[in-house]
């Protein structure tokens, strides 16, 4: 590409100021109600700035939020993917089963990752080489996968993992900071940096606004979806360790529901689900403001199915509200 | 068109009649009538959450809602009924649809005037709406000995060799024949899901046609509440968890298109039956209940591909005669 190329390649005026703009952002927004949640939290209940009980407090959402950047970057594509928890369920019950017959650590984590690349193999394939739509194939495999886990499992457990293994569900780094903690800044980074800085990370946004445009400039869609993928079945299965980890055995009904709450995590950091636009700071605002919520409810002994209904309504709520502010806006225009 | 619809219906109905035939080879009886009967029965309930999904399903919608909306009504009416015994069934049963209507009246509402996609807004209603059981029951059960004996009876009692229950699933069928096929609002559906645009400019409101569908699915989801928590006779925060796949799985394996605008009534009706009749066939075949997860998940899949190939293929038909008439 020449120079006179990119040069042509301005972009039109800008309608306000840099500034303005990261004033009027989600993510702006976002960091504001973090805040006010933090606050409102410290009044409620004495027992949680304690450095401890947040560190606690952080499995609430490290394991989901893992998923969630990969999740983000297929929603943004105009992808879903809604078998992730399936995808745990499932590599922790093959994780099980690898113990049973005699694995150790390495061996152990090997698999559950592989588990969960195979898994996110199966959806990429059905989806991208055959032209499935992705929302049915993840609630089929979603059930699928999950019951492979019960078919093995039924209603027994895998217990007995060895004490080495519990390092990355119970393990701290260093001081009050746990290992999953580290892994979470590490991913962040990383996704945040693929997302935004790198050719692979454009091309996910040109793909969710015009998958046919995408196409006709060279991206090449299906096998960037296909990629996108695998790299959710990975952080599953990664995710699948750590929760494994921490919990110290498998049940079939594990991390039911979390599709759910990884969803809500992603949109609520302002990934729109309808693909193109988002950030990957937004989704670990959101994750914060989730793992905060959550924490914060618990202090104050609310039960979880109660908490869900919190949850339910934030993902209603961050979408309804700017679309509810829009149509009132355009009627006072009137 | 109309031909590849019902070789669609037949081609499902004839694997129903294998399996069903398949089962009977090894486990005589299977096929008798008094257990076909009681299959029918036994999916009554996925028959009539079928339909209302198709409606929202053809609109490019999808209800993931109704399951909830089933634990919560049925929850209402069990607390009703367990506080005043005396109040009458048929009451209850309207109680239930309207709750139901009104619990899927919002989320119509959100996707019609908000225009925001129904597939976050029901995730987001399917936990409200459990959430709200738990609130309501504060986690307690209700147990059959505290439901008065009518509001138990009303399924179970036996017509002419059916209980109540398969009477209420084939009354909802045949008024949603005529309704989806000659009604405007029927038809609505149709055009919605098939042509958005298109439809816009025949005069149809997409918005509202969407919202239509939502009540329809959550008044249908209402009643069943009823019928769950009476034919069980018992009433908790998990009623029904997870049925809201089974309820897509049936529409996907009916031929009702996820991409909007294809599907039938019998068709829906027919993807029910042949999850209902799995789901009895394993018991009798000595299979663990921890398969059926797994079967109904490959069922999705498989049914899902299905549809896919077939719609491509018509895709092409339709392009043909088109240039062949231009």
């Amino acid at each position: 590409m020449s120079i006179s190329d990119t040069a042509q390649r301005t972009i039109p005026n800008r309608l306000h100021s840099r500034g303005y703009r990261l004033i009027r952002s989600w993510e702006v927004l976002l960091l504001g109600v973090a805040i006010i949640i933090f606050f409102a939290n410290t009044q409620a209940s004495p027992y949680f700035l304690d450095p401890w009980n947040l560190s606690d407090a952080s499995f609430n959402f490290t394991e989901k939020a893992m998923i969630a950047f990969a999740m983000a970057l297929l929603i943004i594509t105009g992808e879903i993917d809604l078998s992730v928890a399936g995808i745990i369920a499932l590599s922790s019950t093959a994780m099980g089963y690898a113990l049973q017959l005699g694995a150790g650590t390495p061996m152990l984590v090997l698999i559950g990752l592989s588990v969960g690349v195979l898994c996110g193999a199966f959806n990429g394939v059905l989806i991208t080489k055959m032209g499935l739509p992705s929302i049915v194939v993840t609630i089929g495999t979603m059930s699928l996968f999950r019951g492979i886990a019960y078919i093995v499992l039924g209603d027994q457990a895998f217990n007995g993992y060895p004490s080495d293994f519990s390092v990355f569900g119970r393990g701290y780094a260093f001081g009050v900071i746990t290992w999953e903690i580290v892994i979470l800044i590490v991913l962040a980074i990383a996704f945040g940096v693929l997302l935004h800085l790198t050719n692979f990370g454009r091309k996910l946004y040109v793909i969710g606004n015009n998958p046919t445009a995408a196409l006709f400039s060279g991206v090449k869609v299906q096998r960037t979806k296909m990629i996108l993928f695998l790299l959710t079945g990975l952080m599953s299965g990664l995710a699948a360790v750590c929760l494994t980890s921490r919990l110290g055995s498998t049940r079939p009904s594990i991390a039911l529901g979390w599709e759910l709450e990884v969803v809500t995590m992603v949109v609520l950091g302002g990934i729109s689900i309808l693909g193109g636009s988002g950030t990957i700071v937004g989704v670990v605002i959101a994750a914060l403001v989730m793992g905060m919520v959550t924490f914060g409810l618990g202090l104050l002994n609310v039960p979880g199915i109660v908490m869900s209904i919190f949850i339910g309504g934030l993902l209603i709520g961050v979408i309804a509200l700017p679309r509810l502010i829009g149509l009132i806006a355009a009627q006072r225009k009137r | 068109m109309l031909k590849r619809l019902k070789s669609r219906e037949t081609i499902l109905l004839g694997a129903i009649i294998a399996l069903i035939a398949l089962v009977e080879t090894r486990f005589s009886g299977f096929a008798a009538p008094g257990n076909l009967a009681s299959i029918f029965n036994d999916t009554s309930i996925l028959m009539i959450l079928a339909l209302g999904q198709m409606t929202v399903i053809l609109t490019k919608c999808i209800d993931l809602s109704v399951a909830s909306n089933l634990a919560l009504t049925g929850m209402v009416v069990a607390t009703i009924n367990a506080a005043m015994p005396g109040m009458p069934v048929t009451v209850l049963i309207l109680i239930a649809i309207a709750l139901g209507m009104l619990m899927g009246a919002f989320n119509g509402v959100l996707v019609w005037l908000l225009d925001l996609p129904s597939i976050v807004v029901t995730l987001g209603t399917m936990t409200i709406y459990r959430g709200v059981i738990f609130l309501i029951s504060d986690g307690a059960w209700i147990n059959a000995h505290e439901m008065s004996d009518g509001f138990k009876a009303l399924p179970r009692h036996v017509i002419l060799g059916l209980p109540v229950l398969g009477w209420i699933a084939i009354l909802v069928i045949t008024l949603f024949v005529p309704l989806i096929m000659r009604t405007p609002m029927g038809r609505a559906f149709y055009a919605v899901g098939g042509n958005p645009h298109a439809a816009v400019y025949t005069g149809i409101n997409v918005g509202r046609t969407r919202f239509n569908s939502f009540v329809l699915s959550g008044g249908l989801a209402g009643l069943c509440g009823y019928l769950w928590v009476s034919r069980y006779a018992v009433a908790y925060t998990d009623v029904a968890g997870g049925f809201e796949l089974d309820v897509v799985a049936a529409c996907v394996i009916g031929g009702i298109s996820i991409a909007g605008g294809i599907g039938s009534v019998g068709g829906a009706v027919l993807g029910a039956l042949f999850l209902g009749v799995i789901k009895n066939a394993l018991p009798v075949a000595g299979i663990s209940p921890f398969w059926q997860l797994a079967i109904s998940g490959a069922a999705i899949i498989i049914a899902v591909a299905f549809n896919a190939q077939s719609e491509r293929t018509k895709g092409r038909v339709i392009l043909k005669s088109a240039e062949a008439t231009s």
